[in-house]
């Protein structure tokens, strides 16, 4: 057992990966000299070479497309978008053509592709280098997306993700590069679809991914000085989600709010909201609750940019007053 | 060239034509939906390349694929049941017309979407290169394809790590309704393509003695190791952009002065000329080609869709 940070286990998982299997081969832009603008790529080209470790053009688009070809041919791709708003560049080949390649050909091929992006604010980055992204690549039928809240689900998550013979979007958060944890001694890749339930409580379900995850702990704690015990469930993946360990949860504490970083329009809370309903809602004591972020592309000034962002302080209002008389 | 090769040649751009003749038959019967581009006139292009290849090469194009399908050694049936969407058609249906595809022949798919595949041939090239095997990539494009931004990403990448395609252009003057001249501000097209650094070649696309030259060279160039190469390969559709388009953008003279360069007519003369071959020779290619297409129709019209409970087969690899 090891204590390392969220950007080392990303680090680890690649190169566990890039040893065990010749066909795994990492670019982008700046990965390989530069190492990486978050520096998650460190160490890789000098230990597996300039074919499978290589710079690319300012060209995500391409960056995306010649994945697909590299994997049509055999190979197995980890590209890597510089940050999660410049995968809008390359939305074409993503949705328009890696989503539905196998599909549309009636099966003839196989797109084993693991786009890494780091996205999420709070860092004043500005409007254009702060969004959250799943919820597009969420609704698109043939992509998986996975989103780890914790250095060892980062290792495990991207090691289940490059394995994975589907294309699969590994979201990280870049708030979380820093943060510390235990990672097992040979950890393994993690099944895509299993939620994990990171406290136990029977008064309301917090639901959380990525940076949100912690949001809802520290939310939980709070609660407890409170009488109220939160269960909190990190979702860990969000195309396929774990359905069935959310809605059993919530069957048992009646009460759930979703926390997520971008606006609610048609995101995560809408989804998980709809499914809590539609399985679960004789057991619903209060309608879900979703604590969002603003629906403001995300300010400069550093104030303004926390308030546009979910707190614990947002998530203990919204659990309040569903015990409101 | 030997009088085998020609006649072969000629052999598959009459296949190319005859089938396109009759997928308009069945798409105005009702039995062929959606969209479809036909590839009439431009056989030339397509076989003038495609002949040099071997079995190993790789094909990747556009939506008005048809042709490369064939003309790669394809299965007439199996294309013509996917664009009567049916369960034995290459994709099982669910491609159509622009979306055929075929492994065994290489064939890497008709994509929709303008430039889409130029990077996805990039991809394909750069895995045959690292693995150092000694095939090259033909990717077959518009005159629209050559404004598309991921287009130049594809050429520049090519062309910085030196990979082993071709990229052909088939400049048949109108993307849509949209001609060049309204649509490029460099009417050049292989201009374009030189400012990423990499030999480029004008040719009469209707003229398949001229594209075989070139083609030839291009491909050579490439599985020499020496890097991408462009053609821009003048030629002309002689049908509308889609079975929808009755392409009022183009004056009847126009076309009829595109139909005097008629590559089949013109190859035949050339055989006849150089091989003195006779009309029952000829004739004998046509009954072979009209033999297949008979089938092929005949195929695709006794099959039927995929039954709605696999609608949601092959979306994904089901991992355990």
């Amino acid at each position: 057992m090891a204590i390392i940070s969220y950007r080392d286990a990303i680090n680890q998982a690649l190169f566990e990966e890039m040893k065990r299997d010749p066909s795994v081969i990492v670019f982008g832009e700046d990965v390989a000299l530069y190492e990486g603008s978050f520096k998650v790529t460190r160490g890789l080209l000098k230990e597996f070479g300039a074919k499978r470790v290589f710079d690319t053009p300012i060209s995500e688009a391409a960056i995306v497309g010649m994945a697909i070809g590299l994997a049509m041919d055999g190979m197995r791709p980890v590209p890597e978008l510089m940050t999660v708003n410049f995968a809008y560049l390359a939305m074409d080949q993503i949705l328009n053509h890696m989503a539905l390649m196998r599909y549309m050909f009636g099966g003839q091929v196989k797109l084993p592709i693991t786009i890494r992006m780091p996205g999420g604010g709070g860092h004043q980055l500005g409007s254009q280098h702060s969004h959250s992204l799943e919820v597009h690549f969420v609704h698109t039928p043939g992509l998986k997306v996975v989103y780890p809240a914790t250095p060892a689900d980062a290792k495990a998550l991207l090691k289940a993700a490059v394995r994975d013979d589907n294309p699969v979007i590994f979201l990280e958060h870049e708030g979380l590069y820093n943060l510390q944890g235990e990672v097992p001694d040979g950890l393994d890749a993690a099944v895509i679809g299993q939620a994990a339930v990171l406290r136990e409580g029977r008064d309301v379900t917090l639901i959380g991914y990525g940076a949100m995850t912690h949001v809802a702990l520290q939310a939980a704690e709070q609660l407890a000085q409170e009488k109220i015990e939160a269960e909190v469930i990190d979702l860990r993946t969000l195309r396929p989600w774990d359905v069935k360990t959310v809605t059993e949860s919530v069957a048992r504490t009646h009460r759930a709010v979703v926390v997520e970083e971008p606006p609610p329009h048609c995101g995560i809370g809408a989804e998980v909201a709809a499914n809590i309903c539609e399985q679960v809602f004789d057991e619903l004591d209060a309608p879900v609750g979703r604590v969002s972020g603003a629906d403001v592309p995300l300010p400069y000034a550093r104030e303004l940019e926390q308030a546009c962002i979910p707190h614990a302080e947002d998530v203990i209002r919204a659990v309040k007053k569903m015990f409101s008389v | 060239m030997n009088k085998r090769e020609l006649m072969d040649a000629y052999y598959r751009m009459q296949l190319a034509r005859s089938f396109e003749t009759r997928v308009a038959e069945q798409y105005t019967k009702g039995r062929i939906g959606g969209f479809c581009h036909l590839y009439s006139g431009e056989e030339a292009v397509a076989v003038g390349a495609l002949v040099h290849l071997r079995n190993e090469d790789y094909v990747i194009g556009s939506y008005r694929d048809h042709a490369y399908f064939l003309i790669r050694g394809g299965d007439p049936k199996r294309a013509m049941a996917e664009l009567f969407g049916h369960a034995d058609g290459c994709c099982k249906g669910k491609g159509g017309s622009m979306h055929l595809f075929d492994r065994d022949i290489n064939f890497f798919g008709g994509y929709a979407i303008v430039a889409g595949m130029c990077p996805i041939a990039v991809g394909l090239a750069l895995s045959v290169r690292n693995k150092q095997e000694n095939r090259v990539v033909l990717c077959f494009f518009g005159d629209g394809a050559t404004n598309q931004g991921v287009y130049h990403e594809a050429l520049n990448m090519s062309s910085l790590y030196q990979l082993p395609i071709v990229w052909v252009c088939e400049n048949n003057v109108y993307a849509i309704g949209t001609s060049v001249s309204r649509a490029s501000a460099e009417k050049s097209l292989a201009q374009k393509a030189r400012a990423y650094n990499m030999p480029t070649a004008v040719v009469n696309g209707m003229d398949f003695f001229k594209m075989h030259s070139v083609a030839e060279r291009a491909i050579a160039h490439a599985r020499a190791g020496r890097g991408p190469s462009f053609i821009e390969a003048k030629c002309y559709r002689y049908r509308g952009h889609s079975m929808s388009d009755p392409a009022t953008y183009r004056s009847p003279e126009e076309v009829a002065l595109w139909k005097k360069r008629d590559p089949i007519p013109r190859l035949k003369e050339a055989i006849r000329h150089d091989f003195e071959a006779t009309e029952e020779e000829f004739k004998e290619v046509d009954d072979k080609v009209r033999k297949l297409l008979d089938e092929a129709v005949a195929f695709a019209e006794a099959g039927s869709e995929l039954p709605v409970e696999k609608l949601y087969d092959d979306l994904y690899v089901e991992m355990t």
